[in-house]
């Protein structure tokens, strides 16, 4: 049993929220910066856009200044090591109170009500939402993904039926972006989640979020039909903030579970532009 | 093109969809919760603490200011959820609405009949956006937090004409195929 304290998890959580916020990932820069290449003497309005997000992220890091203004719903990834002992505590709250520090300390913004129907703030953006996997060994691999309310929004979730396949996994999928894709802030990156049950596909489809952009799926005839969603929402012309031409994605995501004989569910999780993820190991 | 708020109101059927504009002047800040409580107060027939009176709502909910700062990130939040609560506001003189993404059908037609217009900036980029705010204050509902009602003085904030006052949309133009929902 390796002892790990909670306080040591409450602040490497504090640092991952401020961090985060602040630093554009390095895959989701290098597309912003190649569709501004791309974008050269097509259209001046697009290319600003871009140029946009991008001085945007040298700004945020640069003056530690939050990319968005939506620092988001705090989503934690967790791999927990079946031989860690949290001494002092428990997991769950010791990333509420690293999240709490973190929010409240670098004036991230609240942005959780405590009440769907009431709507008052808990003013100190708790509570976060923590999805644990037991795995082997003594360390804590913890992902941090605050997700802004606008692109949450444009997700979607349908129960379809077995004998659509393919065809309607792929109908859905474009439906959702093109109804909503360009109130998300796009270029997005779309997760899409296949399979499991009406309760594991939404967080089937947000996990794959986390994989970086330019990575190949593991199974060829998914890595096949994400070139086949990415090339058909390209040609949606949604672009940049809607405002027409490409890229309306960076990447699409898919991701399988198995599931009844009766069901094909599938979610498909909207991430805008301003993809903030960040992984820790303690 | 550079414009300040006022000549742009005396001037706003000059003003035409897809133009890029460098904005410079007060806005008030208002989102989601703000809306509701300016209608509530409307609905009931009370004074409301602000004039909305040609003025210019830019819908976003700033980061908190850290100390010795004028700003908090402060880019726009989506339009569309206002849009149950435009044609009420734009009843009562306000003439520039600020924010991000589609607008359905009737607002579109909100702004021609109250001479105003829709201009959005763009989404997620609200570090970039803190540099052009040259001053902000908070003005009301602070128990709201980030949903209270700020005012910035904004100098050359980057925007494009999303609608102008003839009904004109972008978005429409761009492909009309999409539903407004």
């Amino acid at each position: 049993m390796r002892k790990i304290e909670s306080s040591t998890i409450t602040n490497a959580v504090k640092d991952l929220c401020a961090k985060s916020n602040y630093n554009l990932p390095d895959d989701v820069l290098k597309s912003v910066n190649a569709s501004i290449f791309q974008e050269l003497g097509v259209s001046r309005d697009i290319r600003d856009i871009l140029e946009q997000i991008a001085d945007n992220a040298a700004i945020a890091k640069k003056e530690k200044i939050p990319l968005c203004q939506d620092t988001g719903t705090a989503n934690f990834f967790v791999k927990l090591g079946k031989d860690v002992y949290i001494e002092d505590g428990n997991i769950y709250d010791a990333i509420n109170k690293g999240v709490v520090l973190g929010y409240v300390n670098n004036y991230l913004r609240k942005s959780i009500v405590s009440d769907p129907i009431e709507r008052k703030n808990t003013m100190d953006n708790t509570p976060s939402n923590i999805y644990i996997d037991i795995i082997s060994g003594d360390k804590i691999e913890i992902t941090f993904l605050p997700k802004g309310g606008g692109s949450e929004n444009a997700s979607a979730l349908k129960m379809l039926t077995p004998s659509v396949g393919w065809e309607g996994v792929k109908e859905f999928t474009l439906n959702v972006v093109k109804d909503k894709g360009r109130d998300a802030c796009p270029p997005l990156i779309v997760g899409v989640g296949i399979g499991g049950d009406f309760a594991s596909v939404g967080l089937l489809s947000k996990r794959t979020l986390l994989r970086e952009i330019g990575s190949v799926n593991k199974n060829t005839f998914y890595a096949k039909k994400e070139q086949e969603l990415f090339s058909e929402i390209n040609k949606l012309n949604i672009g940049p903030m809607g405002m027409g031409g490409s890229p309306t994605v960076f990447a699409v995501f898919i991701a399988t579970k198995a599931t009844h004989i009766a069901s094909l569910p599938v979610a498909v999780s909207i991430q805008c532009h301003s993809c903030r993820r960040m992984k820790i190991s303690i | 093109m550079k414009i300040n708020l006022q000549d742009l109101i005396l001037n706003i059927k000059d003003i035409k969809v897809g133009q890029k504009i460098l904005l410079s002047g007060d806005i008030y800040t208002a989102r989601d919760s703000a809306h509701k409580r300016v209608i509530d107060i409307l609905n009931k027939g009370e004074d409301l603490p602000i004039d909305l009176k040609n003025s210019a709502i830019y819908y976003c909910g700033p980061t908190p200011v850290k100390p010795g700062e004028i700003v908090g990130s402060c880019g726009p939040t989506t339009s569309s959820r206002m849009d149950v609560y435009t044609t009420r506001i734009l009843k009562e003189g306000v003439k520039v609405l600020i924010g991000k993404g589609a607008r359905s059908e009737y607002v579109v037609k909100s702004f021609k009949k109250n001479n105003a217009i829709y201009l959005v900036a763009t989404g997620g980029v609200g570090a970039l956006i803190s540099k052009r705010v040259k001053k902000s204050e908070l003005l009301v509902f602070e128990d709201l937090g980030p949903e209270a009602i700020y005012r910035f003085e904004v100098k050359d904030m980057p925007l494009i004409v999303a609608i102008d006052s003839f009904g004109n949309s972008i978005f429409n133009k761009i492909c009309p195929t999409f539903i407004n929902t």
